[in-house]
């Protein structure tokens, strides 16, 4: 196993920049996600990490070694891709085993190393069945089977689930997750759907058009979004995202929006008169009726456990997810907090996250 | 607008029954989303009823009219699929204008244009209405090819997964949208999905399909709170909900014949307690995008419950659980009431 080490990776296609000086380090036994929106440049990225794009600059370690302009097969790699050619000729058994025929390995460990990987997917009872009437989910298994066969230093995934349908990509999601604990390969998954990348991965890349916006754990991500866009993708429903202006000040503890005033984690930073953005996540609002903050119910959606309350505020909609026991009536007023030390702000002009001393980290479910 | 029934119709493709004696009434001005997964038979009531398929058997009634030998021009339903398929080389325009202008219709030019502008609007394009509709986002293209279907005021809109190529932000603010023209227009709708939160969000009555049979058809919050059995229990509830055997984590009383519990989180009582008062622990906490999940082991079995963002538990914990009244399961997984 191994680990991969993205230096200055920068790739173009003519005048479009597909990817932009990336810089990041997969660690071993490690799950990365690339997360993003379509043609944000995670597939490039992958792509070229698997030696099926060249970069136009920059480098790609593997293990230590420059393989940057090494060929694809002599990477050590294994690639899963989102349509999961199987050879439809083939049974279960033979997909498996393919890719250690096509390297000479002898037949008595082909069938040792199939029956293992088999088992490890629990599709030991389906090997000798030809892959042509299998279910979505047992095909995704044997294509899974014959990427781990090979125990290459390292897996890249692309989207393997983007086909299945909603409820059963929870049971894959799981499964690889689990998968990925016990044989502790490092993996890089490209996805554009947060849940999969947040559920799955040690460390996310969330990128957008070409630029790793930011770099670290889920509940960091989750947490402390470094950029605009990186709060607006993660979440769902998305963070709160209330505009308004004002000039911010190292030591303040609030924020002024139309008439209120918003407690929130302790500034620490200055920064000029100018567009800025309140980022308030569904969950961290509650209802409390003297609250001068006010708010007229728009429409609630019901979820079951929890419902989401979209609510006419500052002159746009803000989400708040509640305890569905709790009754509201479209179009009456009412009054709200903010869980003040979960709250983000943001230079609208710049993008970026505005510093905030706050302790959030320390303390978390 | 107007009702829409299914009476014991049956379809079936090479032997293999795709819908057996389906029997469903959709009134006018009803959000009915079929749910189930890949396979059930969602997409095949959708096609009886728009006459891209033929039924076998059964009666397909709209607007008072048996329509089984009906043309599917003929049955007055407007049809929006997965995939918006819009006229490539016309504009946003012309491309809501186009079922207007079928000769059969005799609309007067004025009237198209009226009726497009008020369409665009609340569809919210209106401020592209001449762009091509290639040069659109997948949204809006979504949003053009469910306006196209607006403008005809049939008497059902049938719809195949409009959301499910968007991407998430964008299918949760058109789930929103979808909702409020619905009821504005007080459409009759029927929407086939295997996304359990658009079905909770959008339908009046969500109807549970499972290989070709409706189990259970009812409000969201009866299908989510009183499922008739395991397998609708299980198609509702992010996480899902946990199957236990009933001598796991006590409960109040349990009416006999309990073979099965279904706990969801409003089921599950934890507390923190002293290792030796513990029946269960903290196994780890999951970090979603929309949510935290709490993962607990009691005995042998993994259970998972929403965490509260507010609540103080951390992996590892010693915790003490109990059931408040969980959905209770006999031998053959139906619900005892």
């Amino acid at each position: 196993m191994a680990e991969i080490r993205i230096e200055n990776l920068h790739k173009s296609f003519g005048d479009f920049v597909a990817v932009h000086d990336s810089n990041f380090v997969v660690k071993d036994g490690e799950f990365l996600a690339l997360l993003g929106p379509s043609g944000c440049g995670k597939t490039t990225t992958l792509r070229m990490i698997a030696g099926l794009e060249l970069p136009t600059d920059g480098a790609i370690l593997l293990d230590g070694e420059d393989v940057t302009f090494n060929r694809a097969s002599d990477r050590d790699i294994a690639f899963v891709f989102q349509l999961f050619a199987l050879y439809p000729h083939m049974n279960v058994r033979k997909n498996i085993g393919f890719p250690l025929l096509a390297q000479g390995v002898a037949s008595a460990e082909i069938k040792r190393r199939v029956e293992e990987t088999a088992r490890l997917l629990q599709i030991d009872h389906i090997l000798d069945q030809p892959v042509s009437g299998l279910a979505g989910g047992d095909r995704q298994r044997v294509a899974l089977g014959r990427a781990i066969v090979r125990r290459p230093k390292c897996f890249l995934m692309d989207e393997p689930l983007g086909t299945l349908d909603a409820e059963f990509r929870d049971v894959m999601v799981r499964e690889l997750r689990e998968l990925h604990t016990r044989i502790k390969a490092t993996t890089v998954y490209v996805t554009h759907d947060q849940l999969e990348a947040m559920a799955m991965a040690d460390k996310i890349a969330v990128m957008n058009k070409g630029v790793v916006e930011q770099f670290g754990t889920p509940q960091d991500i989750y947490n402390n979004p470094a950029t605009l866009f990186v709060a607006a993708f993660i979440g769902s429903p998305a963070m709160n995202l209330i505009e308004f202006s004002g000039t911010l000040t190292a030591g303040d503890k609030s924020v002024t929006i139309g008439s209120a005033t918003i407690a929130v984690p302790k500034i620490a930073e200055t920064i000029a008169e100018g567009n800025r953005v309140l980022g308030v996540r569904p969950e961290h609002i509650r209802f409390e009726n003297n609250s001068p903050i006010r708010g007229k119910i728009y429409q609630t959606e019901y979820l079951g456990t929890t419902q989401i309350v979209a609510l006419e505020m500052f002159g746009s909609i803000v989400r708040a997810r509640a305890a569905s026991n709790i009754e509201f009536t479209v179009g009456e007023t009412v009054g709200v907090t903010f869980d003040t030390e979960r709250l983000s702000l943001f230079d609208a002009d710049t993008g970026r996250a505005v510093k905030l001393n706050s302790l959030k980290d320390a303390a978390h479910v | 607008m107007s009702n829409v029934s299914l009476h014991n119709v049956s379809k079936a493709f090479g032997g293999k029954n795709a819908i057996s004696g389906m029997s469903l009434d959709i009134a006018d001005g009803e959000f009915v989303v079929l749910l189930g997964p890949t396979g059930a038979g969602k997409t095949t009531a959708l096609r009886l009823i728009a006459g891209l398929e033929k039924a076998d058997s059964g009666e397909i009634i709209i607007d008072g009219e048996r329509v089984n030998s009906e043309a599917p021009s003929a049955r007055d339903v407007a049809f929006v699929f997965q995939q918006y398929s819009l006229y490539p080389h016309l504009s946003v325009y012309e491309n809501l204008a186009f079922p207007l202008r079928a000769p059969a219709r005799k609309m007067a030019q004025s009237d198209i244009d009226t009726r497009v502008r008020q369409i665009a609007k609340m569809v919210r394009i209106d401020h592209k209405l001449e762009n091509k509709s290639t040069k659109l986002s997948g949204g809006e293209m979504q949003r053009v090819a469910i306006g196209r279907a607006l403008v005809r005021n049939p008497s059902i809109f049938l719809m195949d997964e409009p959301l499910s190529s968007l991407d998430a932000k964008l299918r949760g603010d058109l789930r929103l949208e979808l909702k409020r023209i619905q009821s504005d227009i007080g459409a009759t709708l029927l929407y086939v999905t295997h996304d359990q939160i658009e079905a909770m969000t959008m339908a009046n009555r969500i109807g549970i399909l499972s290989d070709g049979v409706l189990v259970q058809i009812g409000s969201p919050r009866e299908i989510y709170e009183k499922p008739a059995n395991l397998y609708v229990a299980q198609r509702l509830g992010q996480p899902h909900i946990n199957i236990l055997p009933p001598s796991l984590i006590p409960a109040q009383s349990l009416p006999p014949g309990t073979v099965h519990i279904g706990a969801r989180t409003e089921h599950i009582a934890i507390e923190t307690v002293s290792a030796s008062k513990a029946n269960g622990r903290i196994d780890w906490i999951e970090h979603l995008g929309d949510q935290n999940h709490l993962h607990l082991i009691a005995g042998d079995k993994k259970l998972i419950s929403l965490a509260d963002p507010f609540s103080p538990f951390k992996a590892g914990d010693a915790v003490h659980l109990s059931l408040k009244s969980p959905l209770c399961f006999d031998a053959s997984g139906n619900r005892i009431v």
